[in-house]
C-alpha cells in the first residue's frame, strides 16, 4: 500500500519559498474575491445553495433507482453504458473500447475521475498516447507533475516556468513568458492533436437521470473539440454525478462557474444526449469507493460535491501550502474529507491541515459541512489509533494535565514564566512545522486562577465551577 | 461487455441497496414560490444581455435586419480576412463552405468564420442556446477561428431557470450554451481569449418582432 504522507512536511517544503507561497495565496484569493462578487450579485444565492444541497441529498439517498433510470434512458438514446466497481476495472473498460477502434491516439479533457483511476499511465503502458487538452493539465502533463488544484491545475506554476516547459517541448522562444504567446503555442500544438485523435475522453459535470444525457462545462472548448472530431467519445463519471431532472441543471449551472472562477457561466456548457450519426458514445459509471462513503451518515453529503474548487480557494491552509502538499488527487478541504475515506492511514494527516475556520463550509455551493466532517475525521483517526506520534504525545500530556488540577496550576505558572524567557527557536523547530510564521504569545501578567482568587475572595476556581454547575442542574 | 461487467453492475447496485438511507424529498426548484418571485429578473433583458455578452468577452451588435448585420460584418477586419466562411443563417449572409457537402468534420480544420443562429439568449450570463438540429457538424462551432451568432432580441430571457423550462426535453443529441469566446486563465490567472475554440465571438442581437 502507499506510504503514509504527512501534510506538514510537504507544506514546509512549499512555504520554504516564501515569495512563492505568498504569490500562490494572492492568486487564489483573487479567485475567491471574484466568486464573492458573483455570489453577492444574486439575491437568491442562498436559496440556490439549499436547493442544490437538497437535490443532491435526494439523489444520493435514491442512488440505485436513479442510476438505473439514467442507464435505461441513456441506452434508449443509443449510448453504451458500462459499470466499473473500481479504478482498475474503469481502466480496463476504457482500454478495451480504445483497442476495439485499433486506436493509438487519445485526447482527454479534464476529468478528476481519470486522475483518480490513474488512467493515463494505464493507457500509456499499453502503447496508447493520451494527451491532456486542458491547458493547465497539458502544462502539468509535460512537466511530469500532477494537477495541484481541481479547477486550476497549474495554479502553482509561474509563467516563466511554463515558458521553459514550452521552449523545451513546443519550441517556443527561450525566455518567453507572455501568457498570450504561450497560449497561442499550445493552441497550435493541441489543434494537431485534436485532429489526429481517434478517441476523445471527457469527464462529466452532471448526468441527468430523466433524460439519459450529461453535461460537460469548459471555458477552453477542449472537451467539445475532443467530443466532436474523433468518431468515439468516452465519458467517464463517478456514480455521484447524477441529478434527477433536466431542470435541476438550472440550479447547478448557476452555482458552478460562479463558485469556481467567479464567472456567470462557463463559455461552453455542452449537453450530450446520444452519439453523433455513425459514431459511438460510451459512458463509464464508476464506484471506486463512493458507495462506501454513502454508507456513512457522517460523510455521505460529501458525495454531493460538484468539484467547483471554491473550498480550496478560500482555505487559508491550501492557499499557503499549495495543492501538492496534500499528496492526493483531490486536495483542499473536500480532498481532506474524501481521501481518508479511500485510505485512512495514508491520508491521516489531512484532516489536521485545517484551522477549523469554517470558510469552506460557508462557500460550498452544495452546503457540505466540510469543517464538521474534518473534525469528525480527527475523532475517527484518533479512535482508530492512527494519530501521528507528534500529536499523540501532546494529547497524552494534555489529557494528564486536565485530569490533575494541581499539576495544571503548576504548569500554568511555569508556562507563564517560560514564555518570558524561552528563545523563539523553541517553536521554530522541525518537530513543529506549525510554529513557522507564528510567534509565542505575550504571557498574561496574571493567571485567571489568581484573578479569581483576588476578585471572588474565599472560593477557589474549582469550587466556583462546581457551584455554577450545580445551578445549571448538572 | 463480458460477464464481469454485468457482475459489476449488479454488485454496485446491490451494495447501494444494502444500505437504506433516510429518504430526502426532491424539492421543487424554489419550493412553493414561482421562479419569477425568487430568481433574478431584468426589466430590460436584451440590454442586460448585451452588457453581459461584452463582460464575458464577446462583441454584441444590435441590428434591425440581417442586411444590417452583413453591412457590419463587411466593416469587420476579421470577417474580411476570413478565406473560408460558412453561413448557417440563410442567403442574406453568403459563405463559401457548405456543411452539407462535407462528410468528415476534420475537413473543417481550416474554417475561418462561421455564422449560425442561436435559439435564445440568457441575460444573466450572456449564454446562447444552440442545438445540432440545423447544424450538420457540431464540430464547426468549436473548430472555427471566429464565430458569429444571430439571436433574436425577442428571445432574450432573464435566467437559467427560464432557459431550461424553455428547452423542455432535448430532442437532438447535442445542445450547447455558448457564452463568449473560448478562453483560459491557466497561465498565472491571466485571461487569454482564444484557447481551443473560437478566438472571437460576435453576437448579432436582431430585432425581429414575431
Ligand atoms: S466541497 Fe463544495 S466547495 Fe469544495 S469543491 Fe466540492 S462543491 Fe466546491
Amino acid at each position: 500500500m502507499a506510504t503514509v504522507s504527512e501534510h506538514p512536511e510537504k507544506a514546509a517544503a512549499y512555504i520554504a519559498d516564501r515569495s512563492r507561497s505568498r504569490w500562490h495565496d494572492g492568486a487564489l484569493w483573487f479567485v475567491r474575491s471574484k466568486r464573492d462578487r458573483m455570489a453577492h450579485s444574486l439575491p437568491e444565492w442562498e436559496r440556490l445553495r439549499s436547493t442544490a444541497s437538497q437535490i443532491k441529498a435526494h439523489t444520493i439517498a435514491n442512488l440505485p433507482e436513479i442510476l438505473q433510470q439514467f442507464e435505461a434512458n441513456a441506452k434508449a438514446r443509443g449510448v453504451h453504458v458500462h459499470w466499473a466497481a473500481d479504478a482498475q476495472e474503469h481502466n480496463e473498460i476504457v482500454l478495451e473500447i480504445v483497442r476495439k477502434q485499433n486506436a493509438t491516439r487519445v485526447v482527454k479533457s479534464k476529468s478528476m475521475l481519470t486522475e483518480e483511476c490513474h488512467l493515463n499511465p494505464h493507457l500509456e503502458a499499453n502503447g496508447i498516447e493520451v494527451i491532456d487538452t486542458d491547458l493547465g493539465e497539458r502544462i502539468v502533463q509535460m512537466r511530469g507533475e500532477r494537477p495541484s488544484h481541481i479547477v486550476l491545475p497549474a495554479i502553482h506554476i509561474k509563467k516563466e516556468e511554463v515558458g521553459e516547459t514550452f521552449a523545451k517541448y513546443l519550441g517556443t522562444e527561450p525566455g518567453a513568458s507572455d501568457p498570450q504567446y504561450l497560449t497561442e503555442a499550445a493552441r497550435q500544438h493541441l489543434r494537431s492533436k485534436f485532429l489526429e485523435a481517434e478517441v476523445g475522453i471527457t469527464g462529466v459535470n452532471f448526468a441527468i437521470a430523466e433524460t439519459g444525457g450529461f453535461v460537460v462545462c469548459t471555458n477552453e472548448g477542449n472537451a467539445d473539440l475532443g467530443a466532436s472530431l474523433p468518431r468515439v467519445h468516452i465519458a467517464c463519471m463517478g456514480i455521484e454525478k447524477l441529478i434527477p431532472r433536466l431542470v435541476d441543471l438550472s440550479v447547478f449551472v448557476r452555482l458552478l462557474a460562479r463558485s469556481a472562477t467567479g464567472q456567470p457561466i462557463t463559455t461552453y456548457t455542452s449537453h450530450f444526449h446520444g452519439p453523433r450519426p455513425g459514431c459511438e458514445l460510451h459512458i463509464v459509471l464508476v464506484d471506486n469507493g463512493r458507495s462506501r462513503i454513502r454508507d456513512s451518515d457522517e460523510f455521505r453529503s460529501a458525495l454531493g460535491c460538484i468539484r467547483c474548487g471554491a473550498c480550496m480557494n478560500t482555505c487559508p491552509v491550501f492557499r499557503r501550502s499549495g495543492g501538492h502538499s496534500y499528496d492526493a488527487v483531490v486536495p483542499g478541504p473536500i480532498g481532506s474529507v474524501l481521501s481518508p475515506a479511500a485510505d485512512t492511514k495514508q491520508h491521516r494527516s489531512l484532516p489536521y491541515a485545517c484551522s477549523l475556520c469554517g470558510s469552506c463550509t460557508d462557500v460550498c455551493p452544495v452546503k457540505i459541512p466540510l469543517h464538521h466532517q474534518l473534525l469528525t475525521w480527527r475523532q475517527q483517526i484518533a479512535s482508530q489509533g492512527l494519530l501521528p506520534v507528534s500529536k499523540t504525545a501532546a494529547m497524552r500530556a494534555g489529557s494528564m494535565l486536565f485530569q490533575h488540577p494541581r499539576i495544571y496550576a503548576l504548569a500554568g505558572a511555569l508556562g507563564r514564566r517560560a514564555l518570558r524567557w524561552l528563545p523563539k527557536s523553541w517553536i521554530y523547530n522541525r518537530a513543529n512545522p506549525w510554529g513557522l510564521d507564528r510567534d509565542l504569545p505575550e504571557p498574561p501578567v496574571e493567571s485567571f486562577r489568581s484573578w479569581w482568587q483576588t476578585n471572588r475572595q474565599g472560593t477557589s476556581v474549582d469550587e466556583g465551577m462546581k457551584s455554577k454547575g450545580a445551578k445549571n442542574g448538572k | 461487455m463480458g460477464s464481469k461487467a454485468r457482475d459489476s453492475r449488479q454488485a454496485i447496485l446491490d451494495r447501494l441497496r444494502s444500505r437504506e438511507v433516510t429518504p430526502v424529498e426532491l424539492p421543487a426548484i424554489f419550493g412553493d414560490d414561482s421562479i419569477s418571485q425568487v430568481a433574478i429578473g431584468f426589466d430590460d433583458p436584451p440590454t442586460q444581455f448585451a452588457g453581459t455578452v461584452e463582460a464575458v468577452g464577446g462583441l454584441c451588435l444590435q441590428v434591425g435586419s440581417m442586411q444590417e448585420a452583413l453591412n457590419k460584418l463587411e466593416q469587420d477586419e476579421v470577417y474580411r480576412d476570413a478565406a473560408r466562411r460558412c453561413s448557417l443563417v440563410g442567403d442574406e449572409i453568403p459563405g463559401n463552405v457548405n456543411l452539407q457537402e462535407i462528410e468528415d468534420p476534420h475537413e473543417l480544420s481550416s474554417l475561418d468564420f462561421l455564422i449560425a443562429r442561436a435559439e435564445f439568449g440568457v441575460a444573466e450570463n450572456g449564454a446562447m442556446w444552440i442545438t445540432d438540429r440545423d447544424i450538420r457538424h457540431r464540430a464547426s462551432l468549436f473548430i472555427t477561428q471566429h464565430l458569429a451568432l444571430v439571436v433574436s432580441r425577442q428571445s432574450i430571457i432573464s435566467n437559467m431557470h427560464q432557459a431550461y423550462e424553455r428547452i423542455g426535453q432535448p430532442e437532438t443529441p447535442f445542445g450547447v450554451f455558448i457564452a463568449g469566446p473560448s478562453k483560459t486563465a491557466d497561465i498565472e490567472q491571466s485571461l487569454v481569449l482564444g484557447a481551443h475554440g473560437c478566438r472571437t465571438l460576435t453576437v448579432f442581437l436582431v430585432d425581429e418582432p414575431a
